[in-house]
């Protein structure tokens, strides 16, 4: 470019006018699909089209194909490699009644339920705590959240050393004088799931409470002051008037919480390796990756993982429907 | 309103403006009472980390993990860095860090290039289809992982690169096009119309344009970027786990193996110290963004 850009302006405008048709008025149309009928379509826009390969990419083979591609091989009974060898739905009756499947199944929904309930409830109340005008929001925030910038793998590890019985909390009550007292969730298949919660709480709902507190910040201040005059107690504005208005928050949180719960799979390794007592913590994440690398039945993992498509297309498609479906036809 | 220091000494006067507040009002005391409460169970485990990693095996074992060492030693710091074995390795956590940072570098660069630029492109050279791949991707990042593993195993293995550093760094910009396509993408249709049109009519081709334009104007995005991408990567498991082989592991997964290994006796403030070693990363990242870090998960997730 350089030099004056308005002189600049003016001679292509000359220039272009006598160039060709299009010009510098057509650059201006560049936006949007307004020159589709000429021909070289292809070559139009070469160079964003270039720039946009690796997206056509991912999406084309990666995404979609590689979706396809697991879910036709989930039909076959491929083991150590992928095989065209037809085998129906056995893979999915096998999946289904193999009891670690099922453990996998039931601990993610226990899992997943309290944590959903949990993450956004003390999430949204801990954003309606910060709502109130208080000083040090910043610390308080700063601390609520570092937890989130960590990985899976350092929460579980601090959690499991936190939760060692001998050491942790247990040990230290113990060694109070309170010889009885019993707190050792990660050793115990029916408490392990709440240890994996409280590990997944710490790590999640600063996060949740960031989300909320900006749909919180985004609420006009005109409503507080209309509920004010009309003498609405705070927390009845809040349960009456803000949590409605706030649902497309709440519904983007849901979603977002819900397809991380369904992936989980670090925070188990790291904490309990799927145990105690060989699968008491399992999810299906795990059995995805035991059966794909380490059992070399490619069939069962490629079947488990279709399940879990299925299941986050279970949370994704109401969501799609209720965000985008309503405002595209009405 | 936050200012509640307001003076009280002429009460007798007729009163105006809001009510003043006391700082210890027993609202107060409620609200900085449960914020500080929940603050410390925050803290908790990041306190417990440094303070068993300076600690010794003898301390450790006697003592309670909340309580401050009685004696500083940095000797499990060294031995996290150089000496923790994960099976016949005894090298440390270093070589995991090390690798780590050569998956992260490539990986951070390359991912933010190619959706920076795709993002310019779905903004401002919209061409037939594009929105159509803008939604799959979109909606793609929702698939769960594991569903597409085993393909990319084959697509890796096809191009000669699995089990390879650049293997992952692949996955890593494929799998982080979704979230930094859609920052760029929103970030750049905010940018008024009115300067692409200005450089166009001016002459600037699509490069030029993002090159002049685009990018020196949008640099806080760039910056959310890189806070996402770091922290992100630095803390995958699986594709570290699935893509590498073991000599090529990241740091996650070296951690992991050595606090999770079965052989040994286990040497807690060694494992303290190797976890915090492992956290340090994206705690200082963190930590140095502040407010950007907030904006970067905020604009990641709301408008997703």
């Amino acid at each position: 470019m350089g030099g004056d850009p308005e002189n600049r302006t003016l001679k292509l405008l000359k220039v272009g006018a006598a160039r060709d048709l299009g010009g510098p008025f057509s650059a201006l149309y560049s936006r949007g699909e307004r020159m589709s009928g000429q021909p070289k379509r292809l070559l139009r826009n070469l160079n964003a089209k270039i720039a946009a390969i690796p997206m056509v990419l991912t999406t084309l083979v990666v995404f979609v194909g590689g979706t396809i591609w697991t879910v036709v091989y989930s039909f076959t009974d491929s083991k150590l490699l992928p095989r065209l060898r037809w085998v129906g739905f056995d893979q999915y009756e096998r999946l289904w009644s193999n009891s670690r499947w099922m453990v996998s199944i039931e601990n993610l929904m226990f899992f997943g339920v309290l944590s959903l309930v949990f993450t956004i409830s003390v999430g949204f109340l801990l954003a309606v705590l910060m709502d109130q005008k208080i000083r040090y929001e910043d610390t308080f925030r700063t601390i609520m959240l570092y937890p989130f910038a960590l990985s899976f793998i350092v929460t579980g590890l601090v959690w499991q050393w936190i939760l060692n019985p001998q050491f942790g909390i247990e040990g230290i009550v113990r060694g109070w004088g309170w010889e009885s007292f019993s707190f050792d969730p990660l050793n115990n298949p029916q408490t392990v799931l709440y240890g994996l919660l409280i590990a997944g709480l710490w790590q999640g709902t600063g996060f949740v409470m960031c989300l909320m507190l900006a749909g919180l910040r985004g609420i006009d201040e005109d409503i507080w002051k209309a509920a004010r005059v009309d003498g609405i107690a705070t927390w009845k504005t809040y349960l009456v008037v803000i949590v409605p208005m706030m649902r497309p928050v709440f519904i983007t949180t849901l979603v977002i919480v819900a397809a991380g719960i369904i992936k989980l799979y670090d925070l188990v390794v790291a904490q309990t390796s799927g145990g105690p007592g060989g699968n008491a913590s399992q999810v299906p994440a795990m059995y995805v990756y035991d059966y794909m690398f380490q059992a070399q039945n490619l069939g069962q993992g490629f079947a488990a993982s279709t399940m879990m498509l299925l299941s986050v297309l279970i949370v994704l498609i109401p969501w799609a429907y209720l965000e985008f479906g309503g405002k595209k036809h009405g | 309103m936050a200012d509640t220091a307001l003076p009280m000494t002429k009460s007798a006067v007729v009163p105006s403006g809001t009510k003043p507040r006391r700082i210890l009002s027993g609202r107060n005391i409620m609200l900085y009472g449960i914020l500080i409460v929940v603050c410390l169970y925050y803290i908790l485990p990041l306190w417990v980390m440094v303070m068993t990693s300076v600690k010794g095996m003898p301390e450790v074992r006697l003592g309670n993990i909340f309580a401050p060492p009685v004696e500083i030693t940095f000797q499990p710091w060294v031995k996290a860095w150089s000496e923790a074995c994960t099976g016949l390795n005894c090298d440390g956590l270093s070589r995991g860090f090390w690798n780590s940072v050569q998956i992260l570098i490539p990986s951070v660069i390359l991912s933010i290039v190619v959706a920076s630029v795709n993002g310019y492109a779905l903004v401002n050279w919209r061409f037939k289809g594009s929105d159509v791949f803008f939604t799959i991707l979109i909606f793609g990042s929702f698939i769960p992982y594991q569903v597409m593993l085993y393909p990319i195993v084959i697509l890796l293995r096809e191009m000669g690169i699995y089990g390879t550093l650049w293997g992952l760094v692949l996955v890593h910009t494929i799998f982080g096009m979704p979230i930094l396509t859609l920052l760029f993408r929103n970030y750049f249709s905010s940018i008024p119309e009115e300067l692409f049109k200005a450089a166009r009519v001016d002459g600037a081709g699509f490069w030029g344009i993002y090159f002049r334009i685009m990018l020196p104007m949008s640099l806080p995005i760039f910056v959310v970027a890189l806070i996402l991408q770091v922290t992100g990567i630095w803390n995958d498991f699986l594709f570290g786990v699935v893509y590498t082989k073991p000599e090529l592991y990241p740091m996650t997964v070296q951690l992991n193996n050595i606090v999770n290994s079965v052989q040994g006796v286990k040497e807690y403030n060694v494992n303290m110290a190797a976890t915090l070693l492992t956290g340090l990363v994206p705690l200082v990242v963190y930590f140095i963004s502040g407010k950007l870090f907030v904006r970067g998960i905020a604009a990641g997730a709301v408008k997703g």
